[in-house]
């Protein structure tokens, strides 16, 4: 385990060197636990800035717990148990003097099923907005605008924004949910399975947009289809059974994986 | 075996069809009813002075039943009042951010309270409300009164009506998807900015509803509120006057004073007045929910 995280820290500063980039999140030793049930082992990484980082593994592995560790979602299940640290930009996040919705603002949640809240689509964008805040109607609108524009999704609702978001078809919604993460101005985009619900041409338009926004979020996606993470990954952290058995450069993990069981799962993925 | 599991299946829904039929053909029987019996009053005097008019002198044959409306009307919404903020915060907090073995102690006594028979309520009133409010709220307010008031009313209906309005706000919130929570948690929401801004709305359809039924079963309810409201026909001029309801007018009276013509038709009227009402609020309960859905 040691050496993992040794030939990870160390593949990390080869990277820092070229890429210079710095992390933006450093996981260290985190446990969760729920009711006797080991769900995340002692798990220690880091997740490079301005990259996407793609979480693969077998289902039940553990992957949408550690993020919602990420952004303390775990606090809303008060049977789970978390200890160890998460560092964003060298905040511990478990610290208990932390702003947590601060913390959360940094983020953008995409779920696995697009999950519009039970307003109107610009109030959907407006929401986090608010919280932060701002009551500005002209620059609510405007970053409204903005946002939806972001993600190709302005023209097709331009006309009704004022009308429910859950009459959006599922792969707007999901885009909508973007947008509504976008909107508070996060520098991590945490996305589980955001195309699972999708047609391939609508995965295909977030694809793509996560591609656009590598430039100025870091993004940490997790998906179970082995090409989608081919095409979009930088960086790849592989679990299994709650540990992460391998991680590092996307090219280095594919192309090399030093463990059977990932071996498998290459195999079998494609 | 195919014939006779398709025989039931015909058989069930047809029965199903029946029960259905049933419901709805009873409120429409129960109106008809009314409307039939109450029809020798309604030919000898017009709606609107029924309606409109205070003046209550059975033996002059003049039937007002103004007071009476105004009175049925003041208690009940004064009693939601009183339990809708009370209802909404307990079930908030209940499902929200008390532990659950709380919630699980909590259920059987909100169903002890609601199968309290409501004489009991009215004792409790009597012996407890009454004087409450006639020595304590009322001279707080620097008002005089004896306690019967329609104050005391709304609170004994208002403790009568939190059980089920808050066993229906307890489904509404437990009911709540998790993933909304994460949605707006995750945007930076604070636990109660969630609650207050996307649970609500979510749960807008069942509050409504819930708050509909309980105003509904308030204003229908009879013992309870006739012990403590004091059965004066007036004009209720604050909460702290003694009142009459239309429940209470027509337990109190029926069957009694036969030998003033059209009394028994009127108190028919009463009941049938009763009847439009609740189906007016319900009325207005359901449009406010379409209009919520309609977002
Ligand atoms: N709130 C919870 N309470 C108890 N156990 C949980 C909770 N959330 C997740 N688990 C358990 O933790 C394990 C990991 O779940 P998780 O959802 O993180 O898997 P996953 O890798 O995202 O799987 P999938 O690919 O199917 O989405 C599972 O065994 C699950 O049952
Ligand atoms: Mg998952």
């Amino acid at each position: 385990m040691s050496t993992q995280i040794e030939t990870l820290l160390k593949s990390n500063l080869t990277t820092t060197v070229v890429h210079n980039n710095i992390p933006v999140v450093e996981i260290d030793k985190v446990n969760v636990y729920s009711k006797g049930h080991h769900i995340l082992k002692n798990v220690s990484t880091i997740i490079p800035k301005n990259k996407i980082t793609v979480l693969l593994g077998p289902s039940g592995c553990g992957k949408t717990t550690l993020l919602k560790c990420l952004n303390r979602l775990t606090d809303l299940y008060p049977d789970l148990k978390v200890s160890g640290s998460i560092r964003i930009d060298g905040d511990n996040i478990f610290d208990a003097h932390k702003d947590i919705t601060a913390i959360r603002q940094k983020m953008g949640l995409l779920l696995q099923r697009p999950y519009p809240l039970p307003m109107s689509i610009y109030d959907n964008i407006a929401y986090g907005l608010k919280l932060k805040g701002i009551r500005n109607k002209k620059i609510i609108s405007a970053k409204v605008e903005k946002h939806l524009k972001e993600v190709a999704l302005w023209d097709e609702v331009k006309d009704r924004l004022k009308t429910s978001a859950q009459r959006l078809s599922i792969g707007q919604q999901q885009r909508l949910c973007l947008a509504r993460g976008l909107a508070v101005e996060p520098e991590i985009i945490l996305a589980d399975e955001p195309s699972s619900a999708l047609d391939p041409i609508s995965s295909r338009v977030i694809e793509e947009e996560f591609i656009k926004l590598k430039s100025g979020y870091t993004i940490i996606l997790v998906t179970h289809i082995l090409r989608q993470a081919k095409r979009l990954a930088d960086n790849v952290i592989f679990m299994y059974y709650g540990e992460i058995i391998e991680s590092g450069p996307a090219q280095q993990v594919f192309e090399n994986p030093q463990s059977e069981i990932l071996k498998e799962y290459l195999r079998v993925g494609h | 075996m195919l014939l006779s599991r398709k025989l039931t299946d015909n058989i069930s829904s047809k029965w199903m069809v029946t029960c259905l039929t049933f419901c709805l053909l009873l409120p429409l029987a129960i109106g008809t009813g009314l409307v039939f019996k109450s029809t020798p009053l309604l030919s000898e005097h017009r709606l609107s002075e029924l309606v409109f008019s205070k003046d209550w002198f059975p033996s002059d044959n003049r039937f007002g039943f103004w007071s009476f409306i105004v009175s049925s009307v003041w208690v009940t919404v004064l009693s939601l009042i009183i339990s809708i903020p009370l209802c909404l915060l307990s079930a908030i907090y209940l499902t929200q951010y008390a532990p659950k073995w709380f919630l699980k102690f909590m259920r059987p006594v909100i169903d002890i309270l609601a199968g309290i028979p409501s004489v009991v309520y009215g004792v409790w009133g009597l012996l407890i409300v009454v004087p409450l409010v006639g020595d304590k709220i009322a001279p707080f307010f620097g008002k005089e009164s004896l306690g019967y008031s329609l104050l005391a009313g709304a609170i004994v209906l208002a403790v009568m009506s939190i059980p089920y309005i808050l066993n229906m706000l307890l489904e509404v919130f437990r009911q709540m998807p998790v993933e909304l929570g994460e949605a707006s948690l995750a945007l930076g929401a604070t636990k109660w900015e969630t609650i207050k801004h996307s649970f609500l709305r979510k749960g807008s359809t069942g509050i409504i509803s819930a708050f509909g039924l309980g105003f509904s079963k308030a204003l229908g309810e009879t013992i309870a509120v006739l012990m403590v409201v004091g059965n004066v026909v007036q004009i209720p001029k604050s909460m702290f006057d003694s009142g009459y309801t239309l429940p209470g007018l027509i337990a109190n009276n029926y069957g009694e004073m036969m030998s003033i013509p059209s009394y028994d038709s009127a108190l028919m009227f009463g009941a049938l007045l009763l009847f439009v009402i609740i189906v007016i609020i319900n009325v207005i309960f359901r449009y406010i929910i379409y209009k919520s859905e309609a977002l």
